[in-house]
């Protein structure tokens, strides 16, 4: 549990950082929270030569909302997350997620930008963001872009972002009223990576039907996903319990989980289907304005 | 003057609050890691990727210019100083470094000793090995086939993979039972491959003075009388002899029969302790410790029970084929190879009994500890309780009124099982009816019957267990011929205050407190004025150590004598002070008085201090002495537990309801100790009941090797436990205490079980092998067509 030797850097800018990155390339790897890797490096799985410590870059660590969009920067930790009075209002199932990811120790470090960027389907907040229709803001050396987060996650562990970028801040879209959403996960022990998990988020008009439907699957692939053919039967559709269960099939079908330590692959299946209509219906209710 | 209580002294039977916890929670406790000497070097270890291969070739050239790296020794190194291969506690052979090949994924491979920590982990990725890989043996049933690969070949005469087949029982009487049977049941169950993994891993620091030749082992060490033994007989001839030996086992983070063994690391840090004439530190990382070191169970048991119609017990077969790994290093006293495995009657009156294990080598860690357990006992309790659930399904009855038909009665004790054990007390019945109350069985069972109704799955399992600790009579036990007593000395201080030593070793059971209050109740003096030292073999009368519960049935005992000793010698001192004849003193109120004469009295501080000063003309000076006690036979701990557990049927998920555990460990010395050892052994049974299992894929890969995978509940999901208790004193004993640690890890994973099936014996379900987990019950509700 020991890793290589390794040169550490500890920019001041964001200028600095992404400077250092592009000049390193391959060899650098950003430091933010650090609850990914620094395992992967002690393990020795990971050798970056150059790490670059982005943590004593400052105003990074805002968590705003501007109009119509939460903006969370790179350096926000899962815990501001968990004790936001915003994201308790208005993003039930953020709220939902964030309190079980892994433990308060690593949610007092671990970054909601390093846990999209490190591009592991098993990560709870990629399915979040998914399902509330997030934006990425990258920073390079040569500016920034905004990148929709369902461009984002290309493979296991790859992520839109090029040697030498960053993601410098996420951008949520602030529900409307009549909105709720939920987060369902299934673990073997609190604390652990999703055996699966789905998140679901509904708009409802005012006839009650579905307006806006965003559902995201946890660790039910090799990349996060978003499961498009049930949001899409969904949307204009009421909510009853018919629509709710087909959707669910919809999002199963649209996963392909492998058997791992965790379960075998028939029961993450029958999971996500299952995940996917109990998140629909308290996502619902909650948009209904009821308790649960 | 106001009589002296038990309270007031913290005698026996008071929540004294334990000693060693101020110095843990502030982090001022003393650990293996805190031990940092002058001129320090790090060892670490190369292991072996493959499960099966041979050793072509170890080139260490490049890991010897890694900056730092001081040594790289390999078995050819060890052949040198005839250390390749040392004994392991059963009896077998085992590798200190790999010889010619590799027998388990992990298995050390070469030692690198670096100026840090870091050039040795440098060194240790710089060494190059080559293997050449062999056909791998996982299944242990394939491994006793008559064409499987012999795994041993450094074993001249292993002829297969089998390391032993041993019986016990009377075949000829069980037939007879099972052909006039009424009812026959046979109960598949397969108790997994766990780990005790405690929390500190295992480590030591060997401080060889070549000056001198004394040699100073730092180690996490359940037994550092017996392990020192160890070294001597098998490193005496490098330097390691007994008396120039010291084997100092600080404070320890939990063992649970983890520590035991004698492994690799403590050998090579003492050879490069002598080869460098500098201190070595070696110390396991978590994985290192999961994978390599002892596991315990992996028993496959088929286990049959023949009974009357009416639910009399008549006879239990039992086969098991229990994997051992690649070297056969379980724990076991040596005339027992499957230890106390013969307990698997259980708490019940069953005339005839035959029981048979086949031991096997596969390619995996080594190992077969006694994990919180007397020796195999936990493997026991839970075959039996959970064919007794089964033949209970089978007749239609419920599992209580069968315990209760065939429970051994109170009048039968010391009642001979029909496998050689005398059970020395017991109420088992009582003990159940404790358990019920508690956690209203009968309305438990009427809502669990609504409740199918609607669909909805619930279960109730129980669990009668019966322990067999305190190994024990040397008649019978001994570890590589070392019988299983142990010693203990007290010094009494003039001013009244005592240091007593044991020769067995805490590693979280809370000796200082509880050893302490013995003392306090047979002497009358303050356990707060009492200091209990162990684990240091200079110091420390010899013993063999804590594990299978056995410190208070035998140090405890000795404790008990020891002090009883004190106090005779005391008695003659106390009547020459009182100007009384020693028939006229008695001890009375923890003082001595003169009979007849209220307020002419000593306590036990006056007498301490006239013996230094004072003693009666022709006594020697001074007030201590010591005790070796060899227990007359085994304690036997007992209890029922209850679990009440809720499924999810669309998911698999559940949620244990309430969990009941009655308890009898005889005298209870200290009711906090014995509840938070009860609320630990809990929380372990609940881990191995839904959590744990060490798996290897086909190649011998261990899938779960670190705490990632291989999982510890936490304070979230683990139940909350209800206590209770009886109390039945072990007539054998000085003190009447049968030990406590072990009884909730041996008894638990039963009820656990037994409370799944039942929730789900409805559809048919006779058997899920541990660890149960949501998964698996889903796959079972979905081929029942219920999820």
């Amino acid at each position: 549990m020991i890793p290589q030797a390794f040169d550490y850097h500890a920019p001041k800018t964001l200028a600095e950082a992404v400077g250092l990155l592009a000049r390193f390339g391959d060899d650098a790897k950003a430091l933010s929270g650090g609850q990914s890797l620094i395992p992967l490096m002690k393990l020795r799985f990971a050798g970056p030569a150059h790490l670059v410590d982005i943590n004593g870059i400052p105003g990074l660590d805002y968590l705003q909302e501007e109009g119509s969009t939460l903006k969370i920067g790179a350096l926000v930790r899962q815990a501001q997350l968990e004790q936001s009075p915003v994201v308790k209002a208005k993003f039930p199932l953020l709220a939902d997620a964030v309190r079980m990811i892994a433990d308060p120790q690593v949610r007092n470090r671990g970054t909601l930008a390093g846990n999209l960027a490190h591009g592991d389907p098993a990560n709870d907040q990629p399915a979040v963001m998914l399902a509330l229709g997030a934006q990425v803001v990258i920073a390079g050396s040569k500016g920034e872009r905004t990148l929709p987060i369902d461009k984002f996650f290309i493979g296991t562990l790859t992520t839109a972002l090029n040697a030498g970028e960053l993601v410098k801040e996420i951008l949520v879209p602030i529900p409307p009223a009549n909105s709720g959403g939920a987060y369902y996960k299934i673990e073997r022990r609190v604390g652990d990576f999703a055996i699966v998990a789905v998140g679901s988020q509904v708009t409802l008009d005012k006839s009650g039907n579905c307006q806006k439907v965003g559902i995201g699957l946890t660790n039910a692939g090799p990349t996060p996903i978003k499961a498009t053919k049930a949001e899409a039967f969904l949307t204009g559709k009421a909510p009853s319990e018919a629509n709710l269960t087909e959707a669910g099939r919809l999002a199963a079908e649209m996963s392909d989980p492998a058997s791992d330590t965790r379960a075998p692959a028939d029961y993450k299946k029958a999971m996500v289907q299952e995940l996917t209509i109990r998140t629909l219906r308290t996502a619902v209710a909650r948009a209904k304005g009821g308790a649960a | 003057m106001s009589k002296t209580t038990s309270v007031e002294l913290g005698g026996i039977g008071q929540a004294v609050k334990r000693k060693e916890d101020s110095r843990f929670i502030q982090g001022k406790g003393r650990y293996v890691e805190d031990f940092y000497l002058p001129g320090m070097v790090y060892g670490a270890f190369v292991r072996s990727p493959f499960a099966h291969a041979r050793v072509k070739q170890i080139d260490t050239s490049a890991a010897m210019k890694v900056p730092g790296v001081l040594a790289v020794i390999t078995a050819k190194e060890l052949h040198g100083v005839k250390l390749a291969w040392m004994p392991t506690l059963a009896g077998d052979t085992q590798a200190v470094l790999a010889d010619e090949k590799v027998l388990f994924q992990s298995q050390e491979v070469a030692f690198v000793v670096a100026e840090s920590q870091y050039q040795a982990a440098d060194g240790v990725a710089a060494v190059e090995v080559d293997y050449e890989e062999l056909p791998v043996v996982i299944d242990p049933f394939k491994a006793l086939e008559p064409n499987a690969p012999i795994l041993r070949t450094d074993k001249k005469d292993q002829k297969s993979n089998r390391i032993f087949h041993w019986e016990v029982g009377d075949k000829k009487a069980t037939e007879d039972a099972f052909r006039k049977a009424g009812v026959v049941i046979s109960q598949k169950t397969h108790y997994q491959r766990c780990h005790p993994a405690p929390m500190e891993t295992c480590g030591c620091v060997v401080d060889h003075n070549p000056a001198t030749g004394h040699t100073d082992i730092y180690m996490t060490s359940q037994a550092p009388h017996a392990h020192r033994t160890v070294f001597a007989l098998v490193a005496g001839h490098a330097g390691l002899v007994e008396h120039k030996t010291r084997v100092i086992a600080p404070d320890i983070g939990g063992g649970f029969g983890n520590k035991v063994p004698v492994y690799p690391g403590y050998v090579l840090a003492a050879v490069a302790s002598v080869i460098l004439g500098r201190p070595c530190k070696w110390i396991e990382s978590r994985s290192e410790n999961i994978q390599s070191t002892g596991f315990a169970r992996d028993y496959h048991t088929t286990t049959e029970l023949a009974a009357t119609k009416e639910g009399r017990l008549l006879g239990l077969r039992v086969k098991t084929v229990a994997d051992h790994g690649a070297f056969n290093a379980h724990a076991n006293p040596s005339k027992w190879p499957a230890g106390l495995f013969s307990i698997c009657t259980g708490s019940y009156d069953i005339p005839a009994a035959d029981v048979q294990v086949d031991a096997v080598y596969t390619n995996k860690a080594p190992g077969g500890v006694a994990y919180r357990c007397s020796f195999r006992v936990t493997e026991a309790s839970y075959i039996i309780e959970r064919a007794m659930d089964s033949l209970a399904r089978e007749l239609k009855m419920d599992p209580t009124e069968l315990r209760r038909k065939n429970f051994v009665r109170a009048d039968q004790f010391p009642y001979a099982t029909c496998l050689g054990w005398e059970y020395d007390s017991g109420d088992y019945h009582k003990a159940m009816q404790v358990a019920l109350d508690a956690i209203g069985y009968d309305a438990l069972r009427k809502e669990q019957a609504e409740k199918r109704k609607k669909g909805e799955l619930m279960g109730i399992g129980i669990s009668s267990f019966t322990e067999i600790v305190g190994a024990g009579p040397r008649s019978k036990f001994d570890i590589l011929g070392l019988s299983m007593n142990d010693g203990v000395e007290i010094r009494v201080h003039p001013t009244g205050t005592v240091l007593a030593r044991t020769g067995v070793k805490s590693q979280g059971q809370g000796h200082e407190t509880t050893f302490a209050q013995i003392i306090a109740e047979e002497l009358g003096i303050p356990e707060s004025n009492i200091t209990l030292e162990e684990g240091d073999t200079d110091t420390a009368p010899y013993g063999l150590g804590t594990y299978a519960s056995r410190s208070t049935p035998v140090a405890g005992a000795a404790t008990a004598l020891a002090a009883r000793r004190i106090r005779e010698k005391a008695k003659k001192i106390a009547a020459y002070l009182l100007e009384a004849s020693e028939q006229d003193i008695e001890w009375k109120d923890y003082q001595f008085q003169v009979k007849g004469v209220p307020g002419k009295a000593k306590t036990m501080a006056e007498v301490a201090f006239a013996a230094y000063t004072n003693p009666p003309p022709g006594m020697e000076t001074g007030l201590e002495t010591s005790y070796y006690y060899d227990p007359p036979n085994l304690t036997y701990p007992f209890g029922t537990y209850v679990c009440v557990l809720d499924i999810d049927s669309k998911t698999g998920e559940f949620k244990i309801r309430r969990f009941v555990a009655v308890d009898d460990c005889g005298t209870i010395i200290n009711p906090m100790v014995v509840d938070g050892q009860i609320h630990g052994g809990l929380t372990e049974g609940f881990a191995i009941a839904t959590m744990q299992e060490i798996r290897f894929d086909e190649q011998g890969n261990c899938l779960n090797g670190s705490f990632m995978d291989y999982l510890l509940p936490t304070a979230v999901e683990t139940p909350r436990w209800e206590l209770g208790k009886t109390v039945t004193p072990s007539p054998h004993h000085p003190i009447g205490a049968k030990g406590v640690g072990e009884s909730p890890n041996v008894g638990s994973p039963a009820a656990f079980v037994n409370a799944f099936v039942d929730a789900l014996s409805h559809l048919g379900v006779k058997n899920i092998d541990m660890p149960v987990t949501p998964w698996k019950i889903w796959r079972i509700l979905r081929e029942k067509g219920v999820a």
